[in-house]
């Protein structure tokens, strides 16, 4: 027989039902027990969620109901529901809120497909940065002006979120090509911003904007609460951004930077033409994980007074019809709502950084 | 003229000196307003306030503080509340997070399915909401403290929180475990020595009675030398409050559980890409020489992973540091909460937060130095 003929006769076993399925959940004694605890804690689990939610469940009433029973208060999230979204704009004017987050949602969708990216994307986004802005702040094409003490809800953080990400962008690609300049006093700047927004909490960022900025305007001009909040932000987002983007930037090998200077390009085409592009599209991943831990983060106006999201639905817990009565729901209902953008948008940036590995290697 | 202008090296020095000279007007423009700002309220700047009497009640605290102590006692208190409960997070958290991020790449798929489902549904809510959801559990679902569970033997908890035997403490009490440290110091030293003794004659000699007589000797002897006497106390079932022990409020087990399952997410993640990036041979490797799978991960993976591990741990360590501020959304007196009250109270916002962005400014920098120092030892060392 010759070598070929003896390696095709030996095809690895394929492994059976038993070795696939039963092996590793009771292959050894030790698995055995953590499969049977693992069951027993799914058991717990959903017997305690299928009484809370479906057999003790409270279909109608007010909160005494809800409040004497141990179910779910279905009255409470029929209720509330478009106040914790909405919170407190105009309720005939909701319309535009949804239709601004609608526009928001076409353009994430469109900038998730790798083959639309593009500069045409930059424009997409301004329309619907532009476009969102006008529907809710109103005082154009008819629609009636909103003062910004009532945007809260959903959209509020919405709105921290992209215009934080938006403009903290070109502030962090600014800072990175910064921190990686030649110039020595332009990368301590950019290292000493960097440092000392990453080294304090974003709340100690947030009430220096409402306490500070005020002071620092000089006498006569006032600066508007969700203005302070949002230079916060973008001023957060800009420094964590800045330190994505500089990992991007040391990825590009030496080569292309000294072919860019023996083709003569000056500094500005040099970064702009051949070392951002690339560079840039390494960094898409983590800039998709900052941007979810941004969305989350902007639960934090919260504690300047703001009302996005996460206030909203606490308010509508302490209305004194429902205090007490709907602890779970609530926070539950708020809960899924950032678990489904969060956990959609991390199953993105896996998939890209998957995809973007095998672009490359 | 305009060839010194296209000079690189004048543009260099012309680019710096006009992005200083920026910066510094900028910074001259927003400070004149602000001392102008200043001038218009009456306040008068400086720290002259942090020997004024505080005024307010700081619950709990881990030094001796009175509502008659100074403001910078106070804020020192507040500074001590930060360090005490992220530094009891960091622990929690980092034991959570080995096992989680170990039982996420278990054999077993159901064990694997449950860890998967406890690092998602942490990592994608915010740490906010969960906070509220623990506050508002603790203080809304939990029976009065006179129907207390006991969860444990001796451990109570009711909607004023949870309620644990207690040691009484005593300075000789400190005595003693500072001998102990000073024993899990001399136990290192010890152990370094005598491994690097059979490494160089290679005479087998027994280790461990050695290093335990160094980890525990100081502690003993400090023990027979100061007598401390253990009494511990334990929470009492009264009529209508737990009588002894040590009350642990709503504020701060909320602040704790939240911060230790929401930093032990990101710990898992990081520990579950540590062992994954060690290759596939070492596995191999560890089988063929017949270790199982605990002594594989024990002697072989995980010394290797930890490489990997150790710069993303350090940032999971700094955000949960940073995220402890968030205990001033459900009432904990951290430096946030007390540095808001002060500058309530006396009007001095400039100083107040320079203050508090200073010392999260040093406390994170002396992690990074710190967590630095230690990835400099067990990183690879290329020769």
């Amino acid at each position: 027989m010759s070598q070929t003929e003896l390696m095709a006769t030996a095809p690895p076993p394929r492994p059976g039902f038993f070795q696939r399925s039963v092996q590793p959940l009771f292959g050894t004694p030790l698995n055995a027990v953590i499969t049977i605890v693992c069951l027993w804690l799914f058991w717990i689990v959903a017997k305690a969620a299928w009484g809370w939610a479906v057999t003790r469940a409270v279909a109608e009433g007010g909160g005494a109901i809800c409040r004497a029973g141990s179910g779910i208060c279905l009255p409470f999230l029929a209720a509330k529901a478009r106040f914790m979204i909405f919170g407190v704009y105009p309720y005939d004017e909701h319309w535009r809120p949804a239709l601004a987050m609608l526009v928001f949602f076409v353009a994430i969708g469109v900038s998730m497909i790798p083959r639309f990216w593009g500069r045409w994307l930059l424009a997409v986004w301004a329309f619907a940065l532009v476009a969102g802005m006008v529907l809710i702040a109103g005082g154009a094409f008819g629609l009636r002006p909103i003062p910004t003490t009532q945007w809260s809800g959903l959209p509020l953080s919405f709105i921290l979120t992209a215009v934080g990400l938006a403009l903290g962008f070109p502030l962090g690609v600014v800072l990175a090509l910064a921190r990686a300049s030649k110039l020595p006093a332009i990368r301590v700047i950019a290292v000493f911003f960097i440092e000392v927004i990453r080294g304090v909490p974003l709340i100690s960022i947030l009430f220096m904007a409402t306490v500070m900025l005020p002071l620092f305007m000089p006498t006569g001009v006032t600066v508007d609460k969700l203005l302070r909040a949002q230079v916060a932000i973008i001023i957060f987002a800009g420094a964590y951004i800045a330190e994505a983007v500089r990992g991007g930037l040391q990825a590009i090998p030496r080569g292309q930077y000294e072919a860019a200077a023996s083709l003569g390009l000056h500094y500005w085409q040099a970064m702009r033409l051949i070392v951002l592009p690339p560079a840039l599209k390494i960094v898409i991943p983590p800039l998709v994980n900052i941007s979810i831990g941004f969305f989350q983060d902007t639960t934090l106006v919260t504690i300047i007074g703001l009302l996005d999201f996460l206030s909203t639905v606490r308010t509508a817990m302490l209305d004194p019809e429902w205090v007490g009565a709907a602890v779970l729901e609530g926070y539950l209902f708020a809960a899924t709502i950032y678990l489904v953008f969060s956990y959609g948008m991390g199953a993105y940036s896996r998939y890209l950084e998957r995809r973007l590995r095998t672009g490359f290697d | 003229m305009t060839r010194l202008f296209y000079d690189l090296r004048v543009r260099a020095i012309l680019y710096q000196v006009l992005a200083v000279a920026f910066v510094a007007s900028v910074a001259w423009y927003l400070a004149a307003n602000v001392s102008q700002k200043l001038a218009e309220q009456n306040i008068v700047t400086g720290f002259g306030f942090l020997s004024r009497e505080a005024g307010f009640v700081i619950s709990p605290s881990f030094i001796d503080y009175k509502p008659t102590d100074s403001f910078a006692r106070a804020l020192l208190t507040g500074i001590l509340n930060t360090i005490f409960v992220s530094a009891l997070a960091v622990v929690f958290a980092t034991i959570l997070g080995l096992i989680v991020g170990v039982a996420r790449l278990s054999g077993n798929p159901l064990l694997r399915a449950l860890a998967f489902v406890y690092v998602e549904a942490l990592r994608n809510v915010p740490l906010l909401l969960y906070l509220f959801l623990w506050y508002g559990l603790i203080v809304n679902l939990l029976p009065p403290v006179r129907e207390a569970i006991e969860l444990m033997p001796h451990v109570f908890v009711s909607n004023s929180g949870v309620t644990i035997p207690a040691m009484n403490w005593t300075p000789s009490h400190t005595k003693v475990l500072l001998a102990l440290m000073a024993g899990v110091v001399l136990a290192m030293t010890v152990r370094r020595r005598m491994v690097a003794q059979r490494v160089s004659t290679g005479v087998e000699r027994r280790m461990w009675p050695w290093v335990l007589l160094a980890l525990l000797g100081p502690a003993l002897v400090a023990l027979l030398l100061f007598r401390p006497e253990i009494t511990i106390e334990y929470p009492e079932k009264g009529r209508f409050r737990l009588a002894g022990g040590a009350h642990l409020k709503p504020e701060f087990t909320a602040l704790l559980l939240g911060l230790t399952l929401s930093a032990s997410a990101g710990i898992a993640e990081t520990v579950r890409s540590g062992i994954l990036s060690v290759g596939r041979g070492q596995w191999d490797a560890t089988k063929s020489l017949g270790l199982d799978r605990g002594m594989a991960l024990r002697l072989v993976v995980l010394p290797q992973a930890l490489r990997v591990i150790i710069p993303p741990l350090t940032s999971a360590y700094l955000s949960l540091f940073k995220n402890s501020s968030l205990a001033t959304a459900i009432g904990y007196p951290d430096l946030v909460l007390v540095t808001n009250t002060t500058m309530n109270q006396t009007g001095q916002a400039v100083e107040g937060i320079a203050i508090m962005m200073l010392v999260y400014l040093s406390i994170s920098i002396t992690i990074s130095l710190f967590m630095n120092w230690y990835n400099a030892r067990v990183a690879l060392k290329e020769r």
